[in-house]
């Protein structure tokens, strides 16, 4: 039996003067949006997340229409399901870790939670840095904090927008085997905005290239 | 104390009253208008903006006159609220509260406004993707984040509304025990020949405390600023 596609993307914005358009579907398994910066990657995920209203198109995850023009539809942010980890991290500031990490788990219904906080701790490696503030954190361990806020928000896929931008190199090859276990041990579908021919190369099984196309 | 007599620790005791009266009326109103000004773009905008700072450049008498006008006894604001609430304002304590209020707004809107401004909304948009809806991601993310912000509006609002003088003598006069407050009660005692000693008394108390709202003021402001860039060490 074919499974169905984890994104379905048919959509197109205006940003100021610059439009931009993505139409694409893609299998399980995660799915780089790749092009240089300015192509309109992060555009394309806000518009998936539900952060920003395309002018017209239609997007499907996992089967559910999110947004569709035609018929009307436009599910608002909190209830698409979307688990978003963010280039520039946004771990809340006045939350300790562990508050932040349960912020999206305490509002998931239970059925939606698929993982459990003591599997996702053990699973990132981050049970030392349950009580420190968001600012005490290294780059690494803030980006964790942000993939397992992510995971535990009961999300049907995963939208990492150039999630080793802000680490070194050593954190890097860190965070990367971190999303290749999410890919093949959670089998989560992830769509990874990167402007990293090696990265995508390495994590990446099927390719959107954007801009220039 | 042998500091002040019983009359005078009663007037900073009325003026202590009437301010926070003034303040826990005023902080609803203030936020909203903060949260419009702040977070939303509409037809109007600029001519609410200029509303809301008009006590700031009026003369104060003007406001008392405007007051009175509203909310006097045959004003219509002051008629449906005789009439609803049974509440009055002319020459009671509750009318002081009011015109410092009203004093006190542009101030107390301009603090929030700041604060709300200095909030990163990518925050609250996170939030959001984490299935908070609007309200929850409200109270969970931007107040949380802006009550810095907010108690500093409160305090100086506070501290503005045991100085106001204008406008409460114009709207409600100077009644000893219901509306005189401090600075009625110090411009009273230098019509008094021989009232120096009392008017330094009461003066000294205004300074403490306008002094003390204004650091504590400061001081929340600036641990508003610190927790907004404490979000942020990565990005920046």
């Amino acid at each position: 039996m074919p499974s169905e596609p984890a994104f379905a993307i048919d959509v197109a914005v205006m940003r100021g003067t610059t439009p931009i358009a993505a139409c694409f579907t893609t299998p399980p398994g995660l799915t780089a949006l790749f092009g240089h910066s300015g192509a309109g990657k992060t555009t394309v995920l806000n518009m998936i997340a539900g952060l920003l209203r395309p002018d017209r198109g239609r997007i499907a995850v996992a089967g559910e229409v999110l947004f569709d023009s035609a018929a009307g539809i436009n599910l608002p942010p909190e209830a698409r399901a979307c688990g978003y980890v963010f280039q520039d991290i946004r771990l809340f500031p006045h939350r300790r870790v562990r508050d932040n990490l349960l912020y999206g788990w305490r509002l998931a219904q239970p059925a939606r939670r698929w993982i459990t906080p003591t599997e996702v701790i053990d699973f990132l490696g981050i049970g030392d840095l349950l009580d420190r503030a968001p600012r005490t954190l290294s780059g690494g361990e803030a980006q964790r904090v942000a993939i397992g806020r992510a995971l535990l928000s009961g999300p049907r896929v995963l939208l990492m927008d150039e999630p080793l931008s802000s680490l070194d190199a050593a954190r890097r090859g860190e965070i990367m085997t971190l999303i290749e276990r999410i890919r093949d041990e959670l089998q989560l579908p992830i769509l990874y905005v990167s402007h990293d021919r090696a990265e995508v190369e390495r994590l990446a099984q099927t390719v959107v290239p954007m801009g220039d196309s | 104390m042998t500091l002040l007599s019983p009359e005078e620790w009663g007037i900073v005791a009325l003026s202590l009253r009437v301010s926070a009266v003034a303040m826990l009326g005023c902080l609803p109103l203030a936020f909203a208008l903060a949260w419009l000004l702040a977070r939303r773009r509409f037809p109007g905008m600029i001519l609410l903006d200029a509303l809301v700072h008009l006590p700031l450049v009026l003369p104060p008498v003007v406001i008392g006159w405007l007051l009175l006008l509203a909310f006097g006894t045959h004003g219509p604001a002051g008629r449906l609220l005789a009439d609803t609430l049974g509440l009055t304002f002319m020459f009671r304590w509750t009318g002081a509260a009011l015109a410092s209020a009203v004093m006190a707004l542009p101030l107390m809107v301009r603090v929030i406004r700041l604060s709300l401004e200095a909030i990163d909304s990518r925050l609250e948009d996170a939030a959001r993707t984490l299935g908070a809806g609007p309200w929850r991601c409200f109270f969970s993310i931007t107040l949380p984040l802006a009550r810095p912000g907010l108690l500093a509006g409160l305090v100086l609002g506070f501290a503005r509304s045991l100085g106001e003088f204008g406008a409460t003598i114009t709207f409600v006069a100077s009644i000893p025990g219901e509306t005189q407050t401090l600075p009625l009660a110090i411009f009273a005692a230098l019509q008094v020949p021989g009232g120096d000693a009392e008017v330094a008394r009461l003066a000294f108390v205004s300074i403490v405390l306008s002094l003390g709202a204004l650091v504590a003021s400061e001081t929340l402001v600036r641990r508003g600023i610190d927790r907004q860039r404490a979000g942020r060490p990565h990005a920046l």
